[in-house]
């Protein structure tokens, strides 16, 4: 079955193969483990991109394969990240305040080391006390699996809401919009006992682990690289078959779909829960990398820019949305990072830090207008060309 | 996937070319870290301007070490992960030997395991909450006992304000120091009823609720003051609507943390006369070293711009660690972190600025009025207060001192006489 | 001779006398004081010249009322240059002088006692007094005796302000006197208020004092409550039994809502009649201060993370007399048995307490009506802001369909045209009625442009229109950005919109709101008028309904598309001049609104004008009604509201007014 699952799609094969050589070049360069060329911000940069990808595979899902826009997949990642965070905190500072409290004469009761935490961790936020949804967070097993759980409930919760009273199109857009931002402002309060504006920081610490970050950032590499083909796979696999078919065909014509018997209504839920959880999957390998999420990395305008990278890739195609987030992702990095040469015109110096909005910005009105098929799009027209 | 390699192998080119540089002792480089895009960039924009123009002067002045001294800037555009993306870069790939930059506490939170972790040296310059000592870090910005305590004595003594206000834009700066202000006031026997505590979003505008909840607080016969934490853009809105109720200073008072120079720049104070903002330092202090200090500024970036706080700690703290890497005649950063203890350095206000073990300065505090043509009269200055990285006025915290010098430990219990650890907590 | 040397003595005792008056004037016949003799002021100033110098309001006190008891002529005249930070002290001598500006860097000198000019000074030569806004008030209060029959109108509401701000018993006295000569009605009516006031709080008789409560209990002004307040302020007590010698004001039971019994508990503790709780902490700091050979009272340090070990090892220790008994609940009971708690006022007379407790629960009801209404108007308010900000969107959103993710930006272009112009144009009336029009025409320029090189060519693909016009969106914000910088622009509001107006001290709003108000009123009845009365409005109606029978009947759509997304486009500009007004000018003005905007049409309905002023009514009383019960954070109103707005349309999914027929149709 799973020969033929392949063989019947041979891009896949080609892009896992890719992904593979990528990650092996990788590897060998790295300061980590290979030759030192790659520096360990560039592998962290590296790592980071191949999570965007994961998640841009998800939103082409939900996006150009079901024709739903959400603007709010990235609330999803970021869950996935405050997730994790929580638990890589909390066993962080566990150790800290074990080794402080023993170096008393009396040993700690373990209210002293829960308080110990507590004020550790929101002493920043001027507070002490434990919030309730941080209950799971001494155990790692339980926290990964509300990496899943919390995104997906929201996402079924959000969705069974949204598709059950037949919210569809622009007003989906608007309101899975409405959701992320209501979810950002709700985690930049204070009270919401993740830290406000703060968020949760130091994540690149792993509790207990010493070795130093070249390495792990490898780690994390190589755990990226692996999601994201896993991810690659599961989506290919949801999309060849009958789903495959229902799903395209909401798509194309949600109320033919409907007349035919489909329960549709199912089919967009349960799209919509598992992308979520993709996304949330990235975002749990995203944000240990980056070592920092706050409220405002989930934003409605990052999930826009989520829908950005996929057009510019191509939708309706996996590889489309992989090539369009690492191409846009990095090459945002590259100017906004101060690298890209200043063009001196004479009367007037273009700084890439003040234009490159301007033109990502007009760039995608052209791809829009003139270029629906994005980056993907190029392929066609090569394959044609070489079959012509 | 041809993508992605030329991507990696541009990537490759660049990490080589660094490489290169980092063999050489000369030139000495300094790091700027301020966003030069996104919502930072109205305040950091002028920081980096200002370590160029130091870092400038200093060249004139034949360098470092026999160095040339060589800036690198790098834009974390305002995104507190790409803080601690920039912080690595400038550490492991530029090499450079000092780092001055940041401005947000959740900026310094992200930058910091990357510096401890590297250990790398950073001088952070913007008042900031306190209840954090890191090794690797130098605050010359004002801790709260330097700026929010003076400020509130101030409202108590010499305005005689009973009953409090505490506004403040929702995140950790003015949730911390409105925590210890309530702990203060409380001590200083203020009722827990006559402290009204209210927080808003970055960017708000609809000031008109919260205004009119101010002005009722005087009910009950007390003198009502307000202690603004209000961040950036919203203070405009808020002024606004203040003037626009006919709120006079000597009715009820304000006193900014967050506002100087710069913010009041985008604002019409004719109406604003009076209220009050608490500093290290204002652009009106009457010093030669000040007046030099502006001149300069001005020439160089054009005779509108106005100077304010953080580029007097930014002006500071480069000549204290310029004057601390010649003494230690190296830039190693171990070494200069010691020569950094007890250096001392002219403030442009008039006296001297002493970097402490805690890694703190002791300056004085001035409080200053509005006036109509956007500057600050001084009406107060104390004397140079020690900046207390742990706060005397929560319980948790006031067991907590910080000395790096003979201690060795940034949090360090003074009751069970230990060590509570040694990184920072972020 | 000696009538010219009369005359001449007349003119100087004349010169003298108006000296005395009014010390500013200047008079170059007037003699000099003798060298080293200090005229009689600067005498008085000189005993605490180091505390007037760097005057505190801790201790200034006593030495203002000892100038003002030297009863000096001059006196007011100092008083009054003080408060204006117009003395300064000659650094060589100590001397005070009044200073003017003359040139440059140098101040002319004027003596205190004389007023006559003494000599310049070079700025560095001198120090400027600057009392602070504390000082001030203090200056205030006692200058208010000079100035309360002062011939000059301002100079007596001067020292009403005075009053007003530090209400005190000395007052009254000059205040009554000073009211039946008051020749104008309106300040002889605030006069009487303040008498009132006064009355209330300091006469000495107790019937005075109850009338005067009882004339201002219909009064809603803040001091008047500010005056009552104190007058029922209470004191919470601990004692055996209850005094006899006090007002009472109510008992209080341990354990109750209004006194938990850990903080009676305390309150014992603090008067120094019970012994304190051990906190855990207390406990085991005690408990590591006893550690004998690895054990604690006989049991083994490393059981004592067991917080009941704990306590069997600090009863141990108590029992072997080391450290004090535990606090057991039981003696906490016992303690809070045998106390009375109670609230008694600062207010010894019964009558007047009770008549200030009657006089505020009149006042409190109708303080609550007029906050209800002053809620209202907050609502209205915004919902105004919002309706300005959603009726561009109403028309190309609701109209035609097509989202324009841009329009934010539209409205930042207008407020920056606004600002610009007011570059141009100082005078601020001016410039806002040359600013609306070109805002609207800069906008509506620029929708036209956008529609037909966009928009145009996505009319069947509304998801893409979204994107696209999000990639005009950033571009538009960062261009701003680059030509405009990230800083706040100030965008000020002409002076007769300064201000509030105020119908009472809880009812008040500020003018440039109700300006905002009467503008979306405007727009409403604007684009009513152009929908249904015009041939645009006709041909509009005809296209978003069927754009093919529109076609056929020989009207434009390609042209009627254009100028409607262009009038959407040119009111978001309108908006922006507004919005700016009212709060700030930067780069992000737009994006703060673009949401908030697609919910108020989504909420209201689209397709209908009357459903966006639905919409942005409900959306902004929600946010004040949510603000108004949690008070102290606006955030969490803002994310109530969106997920209220998030649940509502699952009930009424095509908003409040739903469009029937063909036209509801995607």
């Amino acid at each position: 079955m799973r020969k033929s699952f392949i063989g019947q799609n041979p891009s896949i094969l080609i892009f896992l193969l890719c992904l593979a050589a990528f990650t092996l070049a990788v590897s060998l360069l790295a300061e980590g483990f290979g030759i030192g060329v790659l520096s360990t911000s560039f592998i962290k940069t590296l790592g980071k991109t191949l999570c965007l990808c994961l998640v841009a595979i998800a939103m082409d899902l939900i996006w150009g394969y079901c024709g739903i826009l959400s603007l709010g997949h990235f609330a999803f990642f970021g869950l996935g990240g405050y997730m994790i965070g929580m638990w890589l905190m909390y066993a962080r500072t566990e150790i800290i305040v074990q080794n402080a409290l023993a170096q008393g004469d009396i040993p700690p009761t373990a209210q002293e080391v829960i308080d110990g935490i507590g004020s550790q961790i929101f002493g920043v936020v001027g507070s002490s006390d434990f919030p309730v949804i941080w209950v799971f967070a001494d155990s790692l097993v339980l926290q990964l699996l509300l990496v899943l759980v919390v995104p997906g409930v929201l996402a079924l919760v959000f969705g069974w809401l949204a598709f059950r009273s037949r919210v569809a199109g622009v007003y989906l857009s608007i309101l899975t919009q409405a959701m992320t931002l209501a979810l950002a402002l709700y985690l930049f309060q204070n009270d919401s006992g993740l830290r406000g504006n703060n968020g949760l920081s130091g994540l690149q610490n792993l509790p207990g682990v010493t070795a130093p970050q070249s390495v792990v950032s490898m780690w994390f590499f190589w755990a990226s690289a692996l999601a994201l083909g896993a991810g690659y796979l599961v989506s290919a696999w949801v999309i060849s078959g009958k789903f495959g078919s229902v799903i395209r065909g909401i798509r194309d014509n949600e109320a033919r779909v409907r007349f035919l018997g489909y329960p549709v209504e199912t089919f967009k839920l349960m799209l919509f829960t598992l992308t979520a959880m993709i996304a949330a999957i990235a975002g749990a390998l995203y944000y240990p990398q980056a070592g920092i999420i706050n409220p405002a990395e989930i934003a409605p305008i990052a999930s826009i820019y989520l829908a950005v990278w996929v057009a510019i890739g191509g939708r309706g195609r996996l590889y489309g949305a992989v090539l369009g987030a690492a191409f846009v992702s990095l090459v945002s990095t590259w100017f906004t990072g101060g690298q890209a040469p200043d063009i001196n015109l004479g009367f007037y110096t273009v700084q890439w830090v003040d234009w490159w909005q301007v033109i990502l910005g007009i760039s995608f009105v052209l791809v829009t207008l003139f270029a629906p098929k994005g980056i993907g799009g190029l392929f066609d027209l090569l394959k044609r060309e070489s079959r012509s | 996937m041809t993508f992605l390699n030329k991507t990696a192998a541009s990537a490759l080119a660049l990490t080589l070319g660094a490489g290169a540089a980092m063999a050489a002792d000369c030139p000495i480089k300094v790091g700027v870290l301020h966003s030069l895009s996104g919502t930072m960039a109205i305040s950091e924009t002028t920081l980096k301007d200002t370590m160029l123009m130091l870092v400038d002067d200093q060249n004139e002045k034949g360098g470092l070490l026999g160095c040339e001294l060589e800036a690198v800037v790098v834009d974390p555009a305002s995104d507190w992960p790409l803080f601690a993306e920039k912080a690595r870069e400038l550490l492991s790939v530029h090499d450079v030997d000092v780092i001055f930059g940041n401005w947000t506490s959740v900026s310094r939170k992200s930058v910091l395991p990357v510096i401890e972790e590297l250990n790398g040296l950073l001088f952070y310059p913007v008042q900031y909450e306190g209840e954090e000592s890191s090794k690797n870090v130098f605050y010359t910005g004002a801790a709260p006992n330097q700026q929010a305590i003076p400020a509130t004595d101030y409202f108590l003594e010499e305005l005689g304000v009973e009953k409090f206000a505490l506004l403040g834009t929702d995140y950790v700066y003015p949730r911390t120091t409105n925590n210890i202000l309530e702990s203060y006031l409380k001590e200083k026997g203020i009722a827990e009823s006559d402290i009204f505590v209210n927080y808003t979003p970055f960017g708000h505008s609809d000031w008109s609720k919260i205004v009119s909840d101010v002005v009722a607080l005087g009910a009950d016969g007390k003198k009502v003051g307000v202690i603004s934490t209000i961040n950036g853009d919203a203070n405009i809105g808020f002024y606004k609507e203040l003037a626009a109720a006919g709120i006079s200073a000597d009715d009820i008072p304000v006193v900014a943390f967050s506002v100087g120079e710069e913010e009041l720049s985008g604002l019409d104070t004719s109406n604003l006369v009076g209220h009050l903002a608490a500093w290290n330092y204002f652009q009106s202090a009457d010093t030669e070293a000040n007046a030099a200090f502006i001149e300069k500024w001005k020439t160089l970036m054009g005779e509108e711009r106005v100077t304010n706080d953080p580029m007097e700690a930014h002006y500071i703290g480069f000549n204290m660690w310029a004057n601390a890497v010649t003494a230690a005649e190296t830039t190693d950063v171990d070494a200069v972190r010691t020569a950094m203890y007890g250096q001392e350095f002219p403030n442009l206000t008039g006296g001297t600025a002493v970097m402490l073990p805690n890694h703190h300065l002791a300056k004085p505090v001035l409080i200053g009025e509005i006036q109509e043509d956007g500057q600050f009269d001084i009406i107060s200055a104390t004397d140079p207060v020690p900046g207390d990285a742990w706060t005397d006025f929560l319980p948790a915290s006031a067991v907590l001192k910080s000395d790096w010098k003979d201690l060795g430990c940034g949090m360090y219990n003074t009751t069970t006489e230990t060590c509570v650890q040694l990184k920072s907590n972020y | 001779m000696s009538k010219f040397l009369h005359a001449c003595r007349i003119l100087i005792c004349g010169v003298f006398v108006l000296l005395a008056q009014a010390a500013l004037a200047q008079d170059d016949t007037a003699p000099d004081p003798q060298p080293g003799q200090l005229g009689p002021l600067q005498t008085v100033l000189q005993q605490d010249a180091a505390l007037i110098a760097k005057a505190s309001r801790t201790t200034i006190g006593p030495i203002i009322d000892a100038i003002v008891a030297s009863e000096l002529p001059s006196v007011p005249h100092f008083l009054s240059a003080w408060q204006n930070k117009d003395v300064w002290q000659r650094a060589e001598d100590g001397l005070f002088f009044v200073a003017t500006k003359a040139d440059g860097k140098t101040y002319r000198l004027l003596d205190l006692d004389t007023g006559t000019e003494v000599g310049t000074a070079a700025k560095d030569e001198l120090d400027q007094l600057k009392p602070n806004s504390g000082v001030r008030g203090l200056i205030a209060t006692a200058l208010v005796q000079f100035q309360l029959s002062d011939p000059n109108r301002d100079t007596r509401v001067e020292a009403l302000v005075a009053i007003e701000r530090r209400p005190g018993p000395d007052l009254l006295t000059p205040l009554r006197a000073s009211i039946p000569a008051e020749p104008d009605a309106e300040l002889k009516a605030r006069k009487t208020r303040i008498e009132r006031l006064l009355t209330m709080a300091y006469d000495a008789d107790p019937a005075a004092r109850i009338d005067a409560i009882e004339a201002m209990s219909t009064d809603l002004g803040v001091d008047v409550r500010a005056a009552l307040n104190p007058l029922v302020a209470t004191q919470r007590q601990v004692a055996q039994t209850l005094p006899e010698d006090i007002n009472l004001a109510r008992e209080l039971t341990p354990g109750s809502e209004d006194l938990s019994r850990d903080a009676a508990y305390v309150m014992l503790v603090d008067a120094g009649l019970a012994p304190p709780h051990q906190s855990a902490a207390e406990l085991k700091s005690q408990l590591s201060q006893h550690i004998d050979a690895g054990r604690v009272g006989g049991v083994p340090v490393a059981q004592l993370s067991n917080p009941e070990a704990r306590v069997t090892a600090y009863a141990a220790l108590a029992a072997a007399g080391v450290v004090p008994q535990l606090v057991t609940e039981a003696d906490v009971d016992a303690a809070l048995a045998s106390h009375v708690f109670f609230e008694s006022y600062a207010e010894k007379d019964p009558a007047v307490t009770a008549a200030a407790n009657a006089a505020l629960a009149t006042i409190a009801t109708r303080v609550g009506v007029n906050q209800a209404l002053d809620l209202g108007l907050d609502a209205i308010s915004l919902a105004s802001i919002y309706f300005l900000a959603a009726i561009g969107l109403a028309i190309t959103f609701g109209l035609m369909g097509v989202i324009n993710m841009a329009h934010g930006e539209f409205i930042m272009m207008g407020a920056y045209t606004g600002y610009v112009v007011q570059q141009v144009i100082p005078n601020h009336t001016v410039s806002i009625l040359v600013a609306i029009p070109l805002a609207f025409a800069v906008t509506f320029a620029a929708g036209v442009a956008m529609e037909r090189l966009v928009i145009r060519h996505l009319y069947h693909r509304p998801l893409e229109t979204l994107l696209a016009t999000f990639g005009i969106s950033i571009a538009l914000q960062q261009l701003a950005k680059n030509i405009f910088g990230t800083q706040a622009r100030p965008l000020t509001s002409p002076g007769w919109l300064d201000g509030a107006l105020v119908m009472n001290d809880v009812l008040a709003i500020s003018y440039i709101r109700i300006a905002i108000f009467v503008l979306a009123l405007i727009f409403l009845g604007l684009f009513l008028f152009l929908m249904k009365r015009t041939r645009l409005g006709l041909e509009t109606r005809a296209v978003t309904q069927n754009p093919r029978m529109a076609a056929s009947m020989g009207i434009n759509p390609g042209r009627v598309n254009m100028l409607t997304f262009g009038l959407g486009s040119g009111i978001a500009g309108i908006a922006g001049v507004a919005i700016g007004l009212y709060a700030k000018v930067t780069s992000e003005l737009g994006a703060d609104y673009i949401v908030q905007s697609f919910m108020t049409v989504v909420v209201g309905g689209v397709g209908n004008i009357w459903g966006a002023l639905l919409g942005a009514t409900m959306i902004g009383s929600l946010q004040k009604g949510i603000e108004w019960l949690n008070p102290s954070n606006t955030l969490a109103a803002q994310t109530y509201m969106i997920i209220f707005i998030i649940i509502f349309i699952q009930f009424r999914p095509r908003g409040i007014i739903a469009l029937k027929g063909r036209a509801a149709g995607d």
